[in-house]
């Protein structure tokens, strides 16, 4: 059996002797679409930065497709994608041109056709020659979406990915986290939006004090999950 | 390598594009040496000893200018962390940025070193093979430095202040060596600088290798 894209036994990030992450026990398979709730401060953004290899764990045993991350395995980090809340391009490249720059550290074999592709579903096309900088909140959004799918990882990582999409590409990522999530693609998510995370989610985490505080299987309600996320993070459960 | 390449033609591509970087180290480069020029107002016969310093001084403030731009393009839109994501050895990072720190270096001396000559008024066209050498060997040690130096400086807020304040001590020893070297190639020709190369290149080997082999560590939380 393959091993699972994420295990995370005791995970514990402290950032000058406070410990953001608490010992976090989370381990998530191929096909499933994880999301992570959280009131701010919980600790989202770091025990996604931490399963994105970008942080350190200061304690506990974090595995990526079964290797431990402190090996930073070239053919490990090759199978994850990341978007965290700056989108991670150029602001003085063209979209196209930041595209093409990640697709050659990740030796994405014909390139030019999948950066075209990406832009054609992030509604770049238009865009695709213009410098990032000029781009906007949204437009930077859907580019560092593109950006984290180029390679077609088979474990990704998203920080409020919906956050500054509008109602077109709020839509447009749901399908295509669903038909990756359909694919076999694992995929973990933190998000404010209750109602919008419920449907996809085959699992919902919620992180409280650096915690994994409750977990539920399946697409929840969101009625429910909206009243169980309030009474975690006001801290009466 | 194909990385590192990759990470230098898009550095070239971003400077090209904007020249902010280069604009600036002129500017400066030009203003720090009239400046001296004008302080110190050398003689024909001052001059070769003076030029060296005045070179290396000009060199080193604008350099510094430069590299840590270098990486502050690597701080917005948290592109580092795009990188430190790829698949790639964090070193290839270093090597790329090193080498793109060599270039922008190469191009401010090519509009600084022909001034020094006109406003200390020195004969470079004599000893311009001599000059080259050095030149290579004193940017190589002080960019790998520099680069290393200047990942750790840019996640600081006190990141403009404490570029200098970290790097200029660990750069007595090549800029001894840069301009002993550059007052024996103006005055009598490479033969007589071989100690202070001998310097640069072990400057060049030791800040090389500990910045390709330390990179990984500084640039990761």
């Amino acid at each position: 059996m393959a091993a699972p894209p994420i295990r995370a036994e005791k995970v514990v990030r402290r950032f000058g002797g406070v410990a953001v992450l608490a010992g976090v026990d989370l381990t998530v398979e191929a096909g499933e679409l994880v999301v992570l709730l959280g009131a701010n401060g919980a600790g989202k953004t770091t025990l996604l930065r931490v399963l994105a290899t970008l942080l350190r764990p200061s304690d506990g045993r974090l595995e990526l497709f079964g290797v431990d991350v402190r090996l930073r395995k070239a053919e490990t980090l090759r199978r994850v994608g990341y978007v965290g809340h700056e989108s991670a391009c150029y602001p003085d490249l063209t979209g196209a041109e930041n595209l093409a720059f990640y697709a050659g550290l990740y030796d994405v074999p014909d390139a030019a056709t999948r950066v075209a592709e990406l832009l054609t579903w992030a509604g770049l096309d238009g865009a695709a020659r213009r410098p990032v900088r000029v781009y906007s909140r949204g437009m930077q959004q859907r580019l560092a979406l593109a950006r984290a799918m180029l390679h077609a990882p088979d474990l990704l990582i998203l920080d409020e990915p919906f956050s500054g999409l509008d109602p077109a590409g709020q839509t447009a990522l749901d399908a295509r986290l669903l038909a990756l999530r359909t694919a076999g693609h694992a995929i973990v998510l933190s998000t404010h939006d209750v109602a919008r995370a419920a449907p996809l989610a085959t699992r919902t985490v919620v992180l409280h004090g650096g915690r994994i505080a409750w977990s539920g299987a399946g697409a929840a309600d969101p009625v429910v999950l909206a009243r169980t996320y309030d009474d975690l993070t006001r801290g009466r459960s | 390598m194909r990385a590192a390449l990759a990470i230098l033609r898009k550095d070239l591509r971003i400077e090209w594009r904007t020249k902010e970087s280069l604009s600036s180290l002129i500017v400066l480069g030009v203003l720090l040496l009239v400046a001296l020029a004008v302080a110190y107002d050398p003689t024909p016969e001052t001059a070769p000893t003076l030029a060296p310093a005045v070179l290396w001084a000009t060199f080193v403030f604008t350099g510094l200018l430069g590299i840590q731009r270098g990486f502050l393009v690597e701080r917005e839109n948290d592109c580092l962390a795009g990188l430190l994501g790829a698949p790639i050895d964090p070193a290839a990072i270093f090597a790329g940025k090193l080498a793109a720190n060599l270039v922008l270096l190469a191009a401010m001396q090519a509009i600084v070193v022909p001034l020094v000559g006109l406003f200390l008024h020195v004969d470079l066209a004599a000893s311009v093979g001599g000059l080259l050498v050095v030149l290579l060997l004193g940017n190589l040690g002080f960019a790998a430095l520099a680069t290393l130096f200047a990942a750790i400086a840019v996640r600081t807020r006190a990141r403009e202040v404490l570029l200098p304040v970290l790097l200029l001590p660990l750069l007595v020893p090549l800029l001894i060596g840069a301009v002993k070297a550059t007052e024996h190639v103006m005055t009598g020709g490479l033969a007589g600088a071989r100690d202070a190369l001998g310097v640069l290149v072990a400057f060049d080997v030791i800040f090389t290798v500990a910045g390709w082999l330390l990179f990984t560590y500084v640039v990761r939380d």
